[in-house]
């Protein structure tokens, strides 16, 4: 066994995981608090990737457009709030994925309209675009220790945001009895609609972290959004805390899957079998994953505690 | 009310009349997701080409029916379906695709009309599965990184490790590079497609195989995904990376805006390049770029030779449609104006053609471009031709 490749491939899960917790976050917010099936969610993380890269040759330095990035995509989730979201609350599940399903199809093709089929490659400042050496042999990009860093911080800070602040608190009121707190004289609209610009910033961040790598692309939303979903059923839908460990935990699976499956699939058949079996059991990997933690709880592993 | 039937009536046969007088095509390229950029630069090319034509083969006005697959097998069929049973076209054309086009060639084939391919050449089609009425304007996905591997053995390079998607061109590229290549391959990547789009994993095993060269396959949106993370984890010096149809027109504006030097001097075999010398080549690429504001990429050439394919064949039979045999015959004689030189096609309707090595530079105006460094082969043909029926 090589450790330092497997070190390495760790921490290439372990920011895959935090990529995938920011998108989760928001996702398990909105869908825990609010009780709304949010498929568009994809499509705002594809939102602030392009609103970022495109600021980021205005500007001309990618953390300063991540900067004024990060409220713009806040205002385009408080519009989808305010003109989408708001009249579906009361509905039923369906109408929700019916509804954000056609506002993904309407924000990807304006997307298409606006930036155009091509995409864009995001530029990093020159300190951003190198690697370190962490130990012999162990070069890890830089801009992908400061994914890991920012997920990290962005978790902190979540946490405490939700379990000590006043904010916190009234979200966490308003997900057990909303009609009390509103009772109390709180206005929940606003509230929810806080809560959905969060949401929205936070997968708008991870588009915008994601980009410099993968460049910002149409359609990016729509592949992140159904590990996202995978992510709060295994975490419990509406915890924060399951969605981190969750997404890690995927992040990690799916990372040394692709890396160590052929190796071990090669034990038992041939090489060529084993190049070819192996991508697709390790991309199956996170779907037996659930489907197993399904089974055996089928709230998932950390279910809030008021339901 | 009599006369506005009569007027109806006789609008309809003037209109059935008119359709008489054209030939109908259609063209299933991507024209939605982020692979949309590949099917809009076809969509420019072949446009072009019905420009330069004046809109007519031979007598007939040319009616082209675009369509779009949503880079989905199951898409592309559904549309070809349409375009052969309810536009009733004449022939189809297009395929960036090869499991698009694997999954709709039957729907063409079995309709007893013409299937031109633009881009995707997976091997069954080139095989077992060749048929009379199928042609290709672009290679077999095999052939392309066979020259890639001859240059890798020019170049002494001892060991290679191979990155590519899992599907049926990956495939086909990964086994094409392992024909030719005479050194050790260290390990095969193949990653899920098209989802995936961190190789995070994939480089990190490739730096761990000591090999001494890296091969990748990436087209489309994949491909600038994977030169920035190769960037990124900084192995120009220590894993020298080859490529096929990962870098090109599409891409290179795209890392020139973002000053992405690293990719200036990469090298990658191609059967097409802007800058081949003919009249053909010379007037798409100028008038492509004076157009468009950018070079035409080899999708966009396979394009234009596709339509000027299918202008030979109507002209040949005098716009006589019906006379499939003679429109095969001119079709398979290549006599066509194509803007990669003159080709040859084999037994399975496959070009025999010229493969080059293709090297990214800046142009005169500073432009990001490639210009030929050299020619590996003068005329490849296809592996799988020995298993095709056809004479």
């Amino acid at each position: 066994m090589d450790y330092t490749l497997l070190f390495v491939q760790v921490l290439n899960g372990l920011q895959l995981g935090l990529l995938l917790f920011l998108v989760a976050s928001g996702l398990t917010l909105v869908f825990g608090i609010l009780d709304f099936v949010n498929l568009a969610h994809g499509s705002i993380y594809m939102i602030g990737a392009f609103i970022c890269a495109s600021l980021t040759f205005v500007l001309g330095n990618f953390l300063w457009a991540v900067l004024v990035a990060l409220p713009l995509t806040g205002l385009v989730g408080y519009a989808v709030e305010l003109l989408v979201a708001r009249r579906l609350y009361d509905k039923d599940h369906l109408d929700h994925v019916l509804g954000t399903f056609g506002l993904l199809l309407v924000l990807d093709t304006l997307a298409h309209m606006i930036w155009g089929p091509a995409g864009i490659t995001v530029p990093l400042p020159a300190w951003l675009d190198g690697q370190i050496e962490l130990f012999e042999g162990a070069n890890i990009p830089v801009f992908r220790l400061l994914i890991i860093g920012t997920g990290l911080a962005v978790a902190a800070g979540l946490f405490w945001l939700v379990n000590y602040t006043r904010l916190g608190m009234l979200i966490r009121a308003g997900a057990s009895n909303r009609t009390m707190v509103s009772a109390l004289g709180i206005d929940i609209q606003t509230l929810f609609a806080l809560v959905f610009a969060l949401g929205a910033m936070l997968a708008g961040l991870a588009g915008m972290l994601i980009s410099p790598i993968t460049g910002a692309t149409i359609g990016m939303g729509g592949q992140i959004i159904i590990t996202a979903f995978v992510v709060i059923i295994i975490g419990g839908i509406g915890s924060m805390k399951g969605a981190f460990i969750a997404a890690v935990l995927i992040g990690l699976i799916d990372t040394l899957g692709r890396s160590f499956l052929d190796s071990l699939f090669e034990l038992v058949m041939s090489e060529n079998a084993a190049e070819t079996a192996a991508p697709a059991v390790s991309a199956m990997m996170i779907y037996i994953l659930m489907a197993i933690i399904l089974a055996v709880k089928p709230q998932g592993l950390f279910p809030p505690k008021v339901r | 009310m009599k006369k506005l039937l009569g007027a109806a009536l006789a609008a309809t046969m003037l209109t059935s009349l008119a359709q008489a007088a054209e030939v109908k095509i259609g063209f299933v390229t991507t024209l939605t997701t982020g692979a949309a950029v590949i099917g809009k630069d076809q969509e420019k090319a072949v446009n072009l080409a019905i420009e330069h034509m004046g809109g007519k083969m031979g007598d007939l006005d040319i009616n082209l029916i675009f369509a779009d697959d949503g880079f989905k097998p199951e898409t592309g069929k559904q549309v070809t379906d349409k375009l052969v049973k309810q536009d009733n076209v004449d022939i189809v054309a297009g395929y960036i695709w090869s499991h698009v086009l694997l999954a709709s060639r039957k729907s063409v084939l079995d309709a007893g009309k013409f299937l031109i391919t633009a881009n995707a050449g997976p091997g069954p089609v080139a095989g077992k599965l060749c048929h009379e009425n199928f042609f290709s304007s672009s290679w077999q996905n095999d052939e392309t990184p066979m020259a890639m591997g001859e240059v890798l053995n020019q170049k002494g390079v001892k060991s290679i490790y191979i990155i590519a998607p899992n599907y049926a061109a990956g495939k086909g590229m990964v086994a094409g590079v392992k024909r030719t290549f005479k050194g050790e391959i260290m390990g095969t990547d193949m990653t899920t497609w098209p989802t995936q789009l961190d190789f995070s994993a994939e480089l990190a095993k490739a730096k761990a195989s000591g090999a001494e060269g890296l091969f990748v396959f990436y087209p489309g949106k994949a491909g600038g995904a994977f030169m920035k993370q190769y960037q990124q984890a900084g192995l120009k010096d220590s894993l020298p990376l080859y490529t096929t149809f990962t870098v090109d027109a599409l891409s290179l504006p795209k890392f020139q805006a973002a000053d992405f030097t690293d990719v200036l001097g990469s090298q990658f075999t191609q059967q097409w390049d802007p800058t081949i010398d003919n009249a053909q080549n010379k007037r798409f690429v100028a008038d492509f770029r004076a157009k468009h504001g950018s070079y035409p990429s080899f999708y966009a050439a396979q394009a234009y030779d596709s339509i000027f394919l299918i202008k030979s064949a109507v002209e040949a039979v005098g716009g006589d449609l019906t006379n499939m045999d003679g429109m095969r015959a001119a079709m398979k004689s290549a006599s066509y104006p194509s803007v990669r030189g003159e080709y040859t096609y084999g037994n399975n309707h496959m070009p025999i053609q010229a493969y080059y090595l293709r090297e990214v530079v800046k142009d005169s105006d500073g432009n990001w471009t490639t210009k030929i460094v050299q020619t590996v082969y003068d005329a490849h043909q296809d592996i799988y031709a020995k298993d095709c029926a056809l004479k």
